[in-house]
Order: C-alpha cells, then sequence, then structure tokens
C-alpha cells in the first residue's frame, strides 16, 4: 500500500467541487482512499484521521490544494492523480457558449453582463462578507448562501443594503424565490400572488411548495437567513423584505416564516403588519401565537395563505385539517397494532433543520421523553447526536455532521447508515424522515434511499414527507409513489408525517408493542 | 436598483461559488455568469483597510503611471560598451538579473555565466581561478535593473561587454541590454565554456561594429512599431520572437550592406542574426524597460515597474514604492522538456524577459501567439484564456499593442499589486528553463505564475507609504 501526497499551491476550488473529484478518485479500482481538499486546518484534521497527512501537507496553507491518495500501488496512485488533474481541469475550465473562460471577479462578471441585478454567493464564510460588499457597492442586490459569515458583518452588509434600499438574503440563506427564480436550494412552484419572508429555508421550502401543489402560487419568496430575526440584526431584512411584499402589486397575501423572533423584532414586525394592508399569515414554530392569520404548523400556514388568497376565511383550513387529522390517528391505530413487542420510540433523522424543529413542537405535545441534537424549548439535548435516546429526533444539517462533507439533502449516505442502525434497534418503532427536492439537492432521492427504506420498512414504520413540486426535476408524485411501493407511509407535510408518528407512540401502551 | 424595481425586473444572476447554482439558473432560461473565483491573497488586515480606504487616490495614481507607459516611445538608437553608457557601471562590477543576490546565494546557471563573464574580461584563465574571484569580494554585484539595463536568463552584463541603447523618445531615459548570443551552449544559461567566449568575443569585435554603423547610419529603429507589428504576426516578443527578428532584419539589413566595408563580416552578421529567432528579444526587453522606468516614482500608483528573477528570489518593484524590492523565493517552471531533460533538471525561474510580461507582452499577450500555445497544454481556448485571466489584474489595454484574435482589444498592460492581491490572481509568464548546473544551458520552455509572496509584500509595503 502507497500513501501519496501532492500539492498545488494556490489552486483554489470550491468544496463542492472537490468533494465530487474525491468521490470520483476514490472510487477508482485500486485506490483505497483519497483527499482532494483545500488545506484548511478544518480540513489537514480530517485527512489525517484517515491517515493522508502526508509532513508536507501539515506547512500548507488555507489557499494550498492538497491531493492524498492511499492506494495499491504507485502506478494506481499515478493514475488518480492523472484523473484528479483531469477532473479538476474540467471544473475549472467550463467555458459557456462564446468559448470564452469565465471571468474571475465580480467585477469582469458584470461586464459581461452590464445588467446584473443579484449576486448568488456561496464562497467560503470568511471571503463572502467581502464579495457581498462589493456586489452591494455596484448596486447589486445579494444572495449570501454561504454560512459562518460573522454577525458584525451581516449587520454591516445589511444597514448599508438597507440605506440604498438593496436586499440582502443571508448569510445562511438556502433558498428564495425571486421573479419565480428559484435560487440555490429550491423548488420550481408555481407563479401566484403569495409572497413569502421566511429566516427559516427549509420553512420557505414547504411553505412555497403546498401553496404551489395547492393550485395557488407564489410570487416572491424571500429568505433573510436564520439570524435576521435575532436581537443583533434586529429583523433589518425581514423587515424590510415584508415593506417590500406589501407595496408590490403582484402579491395580495404575505406569509412570515421563522423561529420566534427576538421579542423586539417580534415588536416591529406586528407593527409593521399592523400598519399594511395586505393579509399576513405568520408561522413563528414554537412561539405558540393565537389569533387570525397565525399557524401553528408550516403546514396550516401555507392553507391559510392560500385560503386568503382565494379571499376565504381560516374556518375552512381549520375543518379541513381537523378531518385530516382523524384520519391521521386512524391510520396510526393500524399501524400501532402492526408493531413488535418493545417498538416503542420514535427516531426522527432530518435534512431540513427548521423540519427538525417543527417535528419536536408537534412531538412535544404528544409523547413524552424527547431528546434532540438541537434541542426547540422544553426538549432534552442529546448527549451524542450518533447515538438515538428514547425518542429522537435528528437534524443531520447540524455542523457536528457536515464538517467535510456535503449537506445531507445532497450526500445520502450518512442518513442512510443512520435508518440502517435505527431499523435494527428493537425500540424504534417508527423512523421519520423529510425528502427535500428542487435544485440543489440530491437528483435521485430514489435511487439513494429505497434499498434500506424497503429493509427498514420490513422491520419499524417508516414514516416520511417529500417536500417538493411535481415540476421540480426529482418529480414529487414519482418519489411518493417510489417510496410507496418501499413500504414507506408517505405523507403531505412534514406536519402529517411528524402527526402520524406522534399518534403512533400514542396509540401503544407505554413500552408494550402490541404484537408479539 | 429598488427591491420593488427588482421584482419587475428580468433576473440576471451572478454567481460567485457553486456551479450547480449556475447549471439550475441555465436549466430554468435565467441569464447567469459564473465567477471562476479565487479567495484574495492573505495581507495584512490593516493594509487592507490603509488600501481600501485610500483605492481613489492609487486609482488616480494608476492612471497618472499608465498614461506615461501607454505613452512610450522605445527607439533603438545605437550601441555601445558596457563600461562607455550604462548608469554606474565599472570595471569590477556585474550586473545579474532579479532582484540583488550575493554569491553564496546565487543559482547554478548565475554562477556559471558570472564565471564566463570573468574568463571574458580576462580576469581569469580557468573555470577555477574565476569561481575563486568571482567568490572572492573583489567582484560587486547588482542587479541589472538598478543600471538601467536587463538581461534574459541569468542576465549577467561585465563592463566591456556592447549593448544596445534604447531611449524612450517621450520621456529621455534609455535602458541598455545586451545583444543576444542564440541557443545552445550560451553565457545567459551559465555556459562558460570555450566556445562560449569566442563566440562572445566575435560578438564584441564583428557583431558589435557592424551594427552599430548600421544603426548610426538609420538614426533610429522604432522598436514599438516593430513589437505591435511583430503581435500581430504570431510573436508575444517574450518566448517567440521569430517575427521581430525577421521585421528587425528587414529594417537593419540595407543599412549594413551599405555601411560595413568587409563583405565576410556583413555576410556572418547577417547569417548570424537570420539564424537566431530570440535576437529581437534583447530588444523588446530594454523597449519594456525603457517604457517601464518612465513610470517610476509615481507616488501611490500599484502599478508594476519591475518582475524579475534571478534563479533564486523572483522580485517585483512599483511605480509608488521607489527603490524598494519586495521578494519571494523564485518557483520552476511547468515546462517542455528537451529530450533528455526532466523538471528535475530545471532551475528556478530566472530573468529579467519578465519585463515584457510587465509591459502586457509575453504570457499576458500569449493569445496572440498561437505557435507556442503548446506551452500552455496545447489549445489555443488556453492561451486565449490565459490573457482574459490577465486583464482582471491589470491597470489599463494598450493603445498600440493590440490582440489580432480579440478583435485587436489592447493587450492587458499594467499589472495592479491591489488586484492580483484583491482578486488572487497571479501573472503569468511564459519563459525559457535553464538546466540547474551551470554550463549545461537551455533545457526546455515553458510556462508559470508568478509567486504570491512577492505581491503580498509589496501590496502590504504599499499601504504602508501611503497610510
Amino acid at each position: 500500500m502507497i500513501v501519496r501526497g501532492d500539492i498545488r499551491k494556490g489552486a483554489y476550488f470550491d468544496s463542492v467541487t472537490l468533494m465530487t473529484v474525491g468521490k470520483e478518485v476514490s472510487a477508482m479500482d485500486g485506490v483505497i482512499d483519497a483527499a482532494v481538499v483545500m488545506g484548511t486546518k478544518e480540513n489537514k484534521a480530517i485527512i489525517e484521521t484517515s491517515g493522508l497527512l502526508t509532513p508536507e501537507f501539515e506547512a500548507a496553507g488555507d489557499t494550498d490544494l492538497l491531493i492524498g491518495i492511499k492506494a495499491e500501488s504507485d502506478a494506481v496512485v499515478q493514475q488518480a492523480l492523472a484523473a484528479v488533474e483531469e477532473l479538476l481541469k474540467k471544473a475549472r475550465n467550463r467555458s459557456d457558449d462564446s468559448g470564452a473562460s469565465n471571468p474571475l471577479s465580480l467585477e469582469s462578471a458584470v461586464k459581461r453582463l452590464p445588467d446584473a441585478n443579484l449576486v448568488l454567493i456561496s464562497v467560503a464564510g470568511r471571503y463572502a462578507g467581502a464579495e457581498a460588499m462589493k456586489a452591494l457597492e455596484s448596486g447589486l442586490h445579494v444572495m449570501l448562501f454561504s454560512d459562518n459569515v460573522s454577525i458584525e458583518e451581516e449587520v454591516a452588509l445589511k444597514t448599508f443594503a438597507r440605506e440604498r434600499g438593496l436586499l440582502v438574503m443571508g448569510p445562511d440563506c438556502g433558498t428564495a424565490i425571486i421573479n419565480g427564480v428559484p435560487l440555490a436550494f429550491a423548488n420550481v412552484v408555481n407563479r401566484g400572488r403569495i409572497g413569502i419572508v421566511a429566516a427559516s429555508g427549509t420553512g420557505l421550502q414547504e411553505v412555497s411548495c403546498i401553496i404551489s401543489n395547492e393550485g395557488a402560487g407564489i410570487s416572491q419568496a424571500i429568505g433573510t437567513g436564520g439570524r435576521d430575526v435575532k436581537k443583533e440584526v434586529g429583523g433589518i431584512m425581514f423587515l424590510e423584505s415584508l415593506k417590500a411584499l406589501a407595496e408590490d402589486e403582484q402579491t395580495d397575501v404575505i406569509v412570515l416564516v421563522s423561529k420566534p423572533p427576538h421579542k423586539e423584532v417580534l415588536e416591529k414586525v406586528t407593527k409593521l403588519v399592523n400598519s399594511i394592508s395586505t393579509p399576513v399569515v405568520s408561522i413563528f414554530l414554537g412561539a405558540g401565537e393565537e389569533g387570525e392569520g397565525k399557524a401553528a404548523t408550516l403546514e396550516e400556514a401555507a392553507l391559510t395563505a392560500v385560503a386568503f388568497a382565494a379571499g376565504e376565511g381560516v374556518e375552512a383550513v381549520k375543518e379541513r385539517l381537523s378531518i385530516r387529522d382523524k384520519g391521521i390517528a386512524k391510520l396510526a391505530g393500524v399501524r400501532a397494532a402492526e408493531c413488535r413487542k418493545g417498538q416503542r420510540y420514535i427516531r426522527g433523522l432530518f435534512s431540513g433543520g427548521t423540519f427538525c424543529t417543527e417535528a419536536q413542537i408537534l412531538l412535544k405535545g404528544m409523547v413524552s421523553d424527547i431528546y434532540a441534537n438541537s434541542p426547540a424549548n422544553g426538549i432534552g439535548q442529546l448527549e451524542d447526536s450518533l447515538k438515538s435516546r428514547a425518542n429522537t429526533v435528528v437534524d443531520l444539517g447540524e455542523d457536528e455532521f457536515t464538517v467535510g462533507r456535503p449537506h445531507p439533502m445532497i450526500d445520502f449516505s450518512l442518513r442512510n447508515k443512520r435508518i440502517d442502525e435505527e431499523s435494527n434497534d428493537p425500540e424504534t418503532a417508527v423512523i421519520l424522515l423529510d425528502v427535500v427536492l428542487g435544485y440543489g439537492s440530491n437528483m435521485d432521492p430514489v435511487g439513494e434511499l429505497q434499498d434500506v427504506v424497503r429493509e427498514a420498512a420490513a422491520k419499524v414504520c417508516v414514516v416520511c414527507a417529500v417536500i417538493g413540486t411535481d415540476q421540480d426535476p426529482q418529480n414529487r408524485s414519482r418519489v411518493q409513489e417510489a417510496l410507496r411501493s418501499c413500504g414507506a407511509i408517505v405523507m403531505e407535510s412534514n406536519a402529517a408525517a411528524c402527526k402520524l408518528a406522534g399518534y403512533i407512540i400514542n396509540g401503544m401502551e407505554p413500552g408494550v408493542g402490541v404484537r408479539s | 436598483m429598488s427591491i420593488k424595481n427588482l421584482f419587475k425586473s428580468d433576473l440576471k444572476v451572478v454567481n460567485i461559488g457553486l456551479s450547480s447554482f449556475k447549471e439550475s439558473l441555465d436549466d430554468v432560461g435565467i441569464d447567469a455568469v459564473q465567477v471562476d473565483w479565487s479567495p484574495p491573497a492573505d495581507v495584512d488586515a490593516q493594509a487592507m483597510a490603509v488600501i481600501k480606504a485610500k483605492s481613489a487616490e492609487i486609482e488616480a495614481a494608476n492612471a497618472k503611471a499608465m498614461e506615461k507607459i501607454l505613452a512610450g516611445m522605445p527607439q533603438l538608437i545605437g550601441l555601445e560598451r558596457a563600461i562607455d553608457v550604462i548608469p554606474g557601471m565599472k570595471e569590477n562590477l556585474i550586473l545579474h538579473a532579479g532582484p540583488p543576490i550575493t554569491w553564496d546565494r546565487m543559482c547554478g546557471p548565475m554562477r556559471g555565466a558570472v564565471m564566463g563573464a570573468v574568463i571574458y574580461e580576462g580576469k581569469a584563465k580557468t573555470p577555477e581561478e574565476a569561481e575563486k574571484l568571482a567568490s572572492s569580494g573583489e567582484i560587486e554585484y547588482a542587479p541589472c535593473h538598478e543600471h538601467s539595463t536587463v538581461g534574459p536568463m541569468a542576465g549577467i552584463v561585465s563592463a566591456s561587454m556592447p549593448v544596445f541603447l534604447v531611449k524612450n523618445q517621450e520621456f529621455g531615459n534609455t535602458a541598455y541590454c545586451t545583444m543576444n548570443e542564440g541557443l545552445g551552449k550560451v553565457l545567459r544559461y551559465g555556459a562558460y565554456g570555450a566556445d562560449v567566449i569566442v563566440k562572445l568575443k566575435w560578438m564584441e569585435e564583428v557583431l558589435y561594429p557592424t551594427l552599430k554603423k548600421a544603426v548610426e547610419k538609420l538614426g533610429s529603429i522604432d522598436l514599438k512599431n516593430i513589437i505591435a507589428q511583430a503581435l500581430h504576426m504570431g510573436d508575444e516578443v517574450h518566448n517567440r520572437n521569430r517575427a521581430g527578428t525577421s521585421l528587425f532584419y528587414r529594417a537593419i539589413t540595407p543599412a549594413i550592406i551599405t555601411t560595413c566595408d568587409d563583405s565576410k563580416a556583413a555576410s556572418d552578421v547577417l547569417e548570424f542574426i537570420n539564424g537566431n529567432d530570440h535576437f529581437f528579444l534583447n530588444l523588446s526587453m530594454p523597449a519594456c524597460k525603457a517604457t517601464l522606468d518612465a513610470a517610476r516614482n509615481v507616488d501611490g500608483s500599484s502599478v508594476l515597474v519591475v518582475m524579475s528573477r534571478n534563479g533564486t528570489d523572483f522580485g517585483i518593484q512599483l511605480a509608488g514604492t521607489g527603490d524598494e524590492w519586495f521578494v519571494g523565493p523564485a518557483d520552476v517552471p511547468d515546462a517542455l522538456f528537451f529530450p533528455g531533460y526532466t523538471k528535475d533538471d530545471a532551475n528556478p525561474d530566472i530573468g529579467d524577459s519578465a519585463i515584457t510580461e510587465t509591459n502586457g507582452l509575453g504570457g499576458f499577450s500569449i493569445a496572440a501567439s498561437p505557435a507556442i500555445v503548446q506551452f500552455v497544454g496545447g489549445s489555443t481556448g488556453d492561451a486565449i484564456n490565459y490573457t482574459m485571466q490577465m486583464y482582471e489584474i491589470s491597470a489599463a489595454e494598450n493603445n498600440v499593442y493590440q490582440i489580432p484574435y480579440l478583435n485587436f482589444r489592447g493587450s492587458p498592460t499594467g499589472i495592479d499589486v491591489v488586484k492580483v492581491v484583491q482578486k488572487g490572481v497571479l501573472p503569468f509568464i511564459d519563459t525559457g528553463v535553464a538546466h540547474k548546473e551551470p554550463g549545461v544551458g537551455q533545457v526546455g520552455a515553458g510556462v508559470l505564475n508568478a509567486p504570491m509572496l512577492p505581491f503580498q509584500k509589496a501590496f502590504e509595503g504599499l499601504a504602508k507609504r501611503i497610510e
């Protein structure tokens, strides 16, 4: 066995490109392991554990590309290095139709596209703020997908943008739909007259998809990044976006989606909502707000907005959901009866952070002993994110899972492994999943999930919600159908899936499965 | 554009980062441009703040520097012996390429060239004697660049060597360069054998007087004009000088015929120039040097006036930082090697010839030179891309030097250290490669990016001066 390292000084590539290259090279015959990473401290720690850290690598810096190959022979190493070279070259020289290579800076990109109006930034967080500021200085709106941008930078960017009437979505804004165009991780939804402001990416996806699947449509869906509604940022972009939608002639109803905003921010939002004529539906997950237009779940918010847009009230929505929930309870009874002895817990494995939060809030009222890696109010902190305890809901998009690997919406391997583990735990009764479709997400979720779901569904209840639309490249109906044929119970929304899971556990006597 | 107006416009997106986002936008038919982004070079935060705060002043200074560079009028006006014309030249002084360096740190080819020059000057009879003298402290060393001179590869200039005089007619300054010896075992690649010395003596005794008389007869030869034409004929005047040499040959031949009484000498000289495709390199280099020297000492300017290597270090100077050198280690070029040689034989980058890139030629104009694109990986498209990338770090586009393929766009001219650091994009240089041992000569030709360190230091150096 041979370990070889190669350093390319100053050769920068984004992490997704590098992970794709690393994956392809690792799959080559004779290659035992391969790492293609930038020489950051974190990456060096990762490759050290896989035994690919050579002494030369230790001296490398953030902007140096490290290529480590562990292989059976020197010939394979050479082949692997050549493959890396070829793959990187392809990634670098992606030309547009004119045959010219891509510009290397915003400055030249704007020369190429003189009427550009939005800059989508997804470079490493420590550089992203400076790029965003350059965009704002050039009078361009910004969507900042990158995370790890400091809160001071966020405030500076948003304050600067507000003075100039510009939009800053993010940092850590995973999704938006502007003028009908899905940006980053977003779904293909109908255009329509409902506008969304969201400090929660997956929340925005769920609400916009349900609205679209109900036959209504989206005018604009603006993400602000989760920190916008915290005290330090003061809801700058949440408020600016709300104002813009209130003034927008194409928007008849506005939905606000967020975890509970800071008290001061909530006051400002409430004041603004009361001052505008456009009807507003809000879902501040876990805030427990009640009243006209205040929803308890993402699903309810979406359906209420659709009702408002059609000039109807909330009563029909409440009625519909209450009938639906009775159906869920009935289904749960059937499923609970099928559980084996000793099966008694829910294991929720989420790729979307907001779905994980919504699950905790809904399950809190239905079952006890809930633990999470990012617990909501009243939920226990999981000591080890990798080990479930009683009823457990895990957000696999949290940092402890994503360092050095793509987001679980792209790379299913970690969650699949966990599904397998949980299904073999004699105490697991229900595995609860979200499957998020749309641009940015994995293009073949069925291919990734079918084997593991089929095996798991033979042992436990697999309950899932598929977030997306039939216009998404993955096609929601097709995915739902395929998952059902693997034995999963596919629900219409995350809320419905969570409720089913809760009712199943509720329907059993504590600690005792009905079937032996 | 306000948020409200954004809602009413067609969305047009610049995507910086994950290229899959751009592909999704392509899918739904949205106009989007992908930026192949690199992180900025790591520099002191305080320096970055100063440069940002003073950006308007820097831009104004750069405009002034570029006005001078673009107005340059380099013309060959004569030939003389180094000691008679080069400012500060003296008997025991040897000029070399690149930033300052002492004998003990000189690379193999530079040491070999110094030994050859010592023998040529008659100060030593054998290589051993030459080496002893060269390291004794009796010989002084200085960069060519500090004496208005440039030299390719080792760039060695000693007192009695004949040099071209290239005058910038617009500003009155003059630059100097020796005559090109041709390929094979030559002094500039560190060869110092008897045949090298014999050729140098022939150049001094036959080539020099013949050319001197011919240039006197012509008065001057406009080098800017020849370079502009050569770019239209497939040269980038650094690694390819075939067109430039041919144009020079056409200009000088009638004058040689009329001024040289000795027909054997005339014929030998013409044969020599005709047989050396790089003859014009030693004219394009001082033409660039004379042009750039006029932009020295423009306070606050971040434009490079020197980019140069001595085979050990890579050094640059800025218009706005006086005579200060900013230096880092020189890298080994990626090259196409002559049969029998590999990268293990190659010396790190060496020579003042990167003065051509500093003036927007060479690697910066490689799109004009499809014949040498095998050095950049094969395709004409690659060469075009390299030139396109150099626009990113250039302060201006040339008013006279043009790239035919790019619809006669002016070549990217005037390297801006601020852009280099902020965009993380390094100057692209094409170059010859010397064997790392003295006396072997050229082993290949290739391309490389300048190292970042000198640019980081220059950025911080400029910030210190203007804060």
